[in-house]
């Protein structure tokens, strides 16, 4: 444990130190930031999804917006950016053989990428729900939070909720990471992890729109990025919270075992 | 490069005196793990095989390293000399055979088979984002054991103490191999494995890389040392592995593959053709032929003295009469390029 703690701190710094990880942060905040700067600017506000409507009465409902379009394709391309590249790109550039020539077995050293990874969606997320957090009450107001029920959550509540949401988008996200740790692996290529983790995810959520696929579409792990609109009805409803858990849990355990079995039995040869 | 003792040097030169001769587990420090890996031999390797398909890139490869040797490991491009180095570091699986660092194998054991052996494959590779300090502290945080305090000592030795702050991307291909010295320097190692170190340098980072290489031998360090310079290995290499398409085609002591191919001489005589004609019917003279240089021929030395007794008998004068040895480079191409 105490290697993959050394290893995870020197990710840490290693992503710090690359400019690419600057560009899905600054995607995370810069989205919210000009979504709320098109509802100043503008009349409308989106409609066909949970709390498009709302958006203008409560700033709350801005990173709850958010989270819903950035299911499709920002949150899943933000986190593959990293995670689809934290191995490959090592193994690319010949640094992979130079770390697994040193005193630390391949086990920590794919632990610490995979928690490096999913520090990084962490903190994508949170940058999110600040950065619309905070646009959003500063254009619209820290109102009461109309639930999907229609009972209006009080301010304080609804931020207690926004933390729950996040909580339970993570899942899906993780999962996504997971899979493209996975792909950064198997593949050796930054790109093609990339690419295939988002095509994963856009096939995953056109087979969402199929009605003749309905039976299959609660375990689709895009259909988990709507897990938490239960947690703002009155009453809250877990159900999809605890569904989204073990489905999330079936992508991303399955995906980690074989990215780190694959990891350990790989031939190094590039670099 | 400096000439201070390098952090890793063991405390006394047994390497030295084995390569003089002495038993090769004469001399070892005192801080080794186990008594049972300081006995084994540093590289084992036997019927070693990596097949990628229908390509054998390794081919059966036994390799022998002993306590303070140090070991030319020499072939063509594209022979397996890195494919044999990397299944050394456990880097890539054999598809046949067995590897033992020191007694362990670094497959089934794991890093636990690099402990006490270091050094690069290809050229060194680093975080070009980092500094070269900032490279070697993340290496030596993942080796741990005090790897972090020989950082200074390390980056003194191979001379890039001025640039340590400088990023990696930004350093020159001698400054990264050297950089690479340092990074396996930090490890304290008994063995080091190094990939064409020399490759890319110029003649002056090539001098210092040899007199670094020569020190830490001299120090008590084994080396394997693979190489396409064939005068560095003939400077700094006791014993040589020579490999062609995979598999090994000479493994042995260098002197005595460089003994074994003298018998060769060159003859100026007044008359060549005469002298030509009387060395052929020459009893233990062989090979014996002409050229723009005078006569060559191969024997043995008594055979030598009769001949130049028995030209002068016919009136044949003698200028010159000079023992050819052939150089590493030409017995190198002869083993990997006849037929």
């Amino acid at each position: 444990m105490t290697g993959a703690l050394t290893a995870y701190r020197w990710e840490l710094r290693k992503l710090v130190a690359q400019k690419r990880t600057y560009l899905g942060l600054a995607a995370a905040v810069g989205v919210p930031l000009l979504f709320v700067l098109v509802l100043v600017l503008s009349d409308g506000s989106p409609d066909g999804i949970p709390f498009g409507a709302e958006v203008r009465r409560s700033g709350l409902a801005v990173p709850l917006v958010i989270l819903l379009f950035g299911s499709i394709w920002l949150f899943p391309l933000i986190v593959s950016l990293v995670a689809g590249d934290v191995v490959a790109t090592e193994d690319g550039h010949g640094t992979l053989k130079t770390i697994l020539t040193r005193s630390l077995d391949r086990t920590p050293i794919f632990a610490a990428k995979a928690m490096a990874s999913a520090t990084y969606a962490v903190l994508a997320l949170v940058l999110m729900a600040l950065a619309a957090g905070a646009a959003g009450i500063l254009a619209f107001g820290l109102e009461p939070l109309p639930s999907l029920s229609g009972a209006p959550v009080p301010a304080p509540r609804a931020l207690v909720l926004t933390v729950l949401v996040l909580g339970v988008y993570l899942m899906p996200l993780l999962a996504v990471a997971a899979i493209a740790l996975l792909l950064s692996t198997a593949t050796r290529n930054s790109a093609a992890a990339v690419v295939a983790t988002l095509m994963g995810s856009l096939i995953m959520q056109l087979l969402g729109i199929f009605s003749s696929l309905e039976p299959i579409q609660p375990y689709l792990l895009t259909t988990q990025f709507s897990a938490w609109l239960g947690l703002v009805r009155e009453p809250m409803d877990w159900a999809p919270v605890a569904r989204a858990a073990w489905v999330c849990a079936l992508y991303a355990l399955p995906a980690l075992a074989a990215g780190l079995v694959v990891f350990l039995r790989r031939d190094v040869a590039g670099g | 490069m400096s000439t201070a003792p390098h952090p890793g040097a063991p405390a006394a030169p047994g390497a030295a005196a084995a390569r003089r001769g002495a038993p090769a587990t004469a001399s070892r420090p005192a801080s080794h793990p186990s008594k049972a890996t300081d006995r084994a031999l540093p590289i084992e390797a036997r019927g070693l095989v990596k097949r990628y398909g229908e390509i054998i890139a390794v081919d059966h490869v036994d390799l022998t390293v002993e306590a303070g040797d140090v070991y030319g490991f020499l072939g063509p491009n594209g022979a397996g000399k890195t494919t044999t180095l990397r299944m050394l570091l456990g880097l890539i699986r054999p598809s046949e055979g067995s590897v033992r660092l020191f007694g362990r194998d670094p497959i089934a054991d794991g890093i636990q088979a690099l402990e006490g052996v270091a050094g690069f494959v290809e050229a060194p590779r680093f975080y070009p984002y980092l500094t070269g300090q900032k490279n070697l502290e993340l290496l030596a945080a993942y080796d741990g054991g005090g790897a972090a305090t020989r950082i200074e000592e390390a980056l003194e030795t191979v001379g890039l103490t001025a640039r340590r702050r400088h990023r990696v991307g930004g350093y020159s291909h001698g400054m990264k191999q050297r950089l690479g010295i340092a990074a396996a320097l930090i490890r304290r190692p008994r063995l080091l494995l190094l990939d064409e170190p020399a490759t890319g340098l110029d003649p002056g980072g090539m001098r210092d890389m040899r007199a670094l290489v020569r020190r830490l031998a001299d120090e008590g360090m084994t080396v394997l040392l693979s190489s396409h310079l064939l005068t560095e290995v003939e400077e700094l290499c006791n014993r040589v592995a020579i490999v062609r398409a995979g598999a090994v085609v000479h493994e042995g002591m260098l002197i005595d593959l460089l003994a074994a191919a003298a018998g060769g001489y060159r003859l100026e005589t007044t008359d060549d053709e005469v002298a030509l004609g009387l060395a052929r019917a020459h009893a233990g003279v062989s090979d014996a032929d002409t050229g723009p240089g005078g006569l060559t021929l191969r024997a043995e030395r008594e055979a030598v003295a009769e001949l130049t007794l028995e030209l002068a008998a016919h009136g044949v004068g003698l200028h010159a009469l000079t023992p050819s040895r052939p150089g590493l480079e030409e017995l190198f191409l002869r083993l990997t390029e006849s037929p």
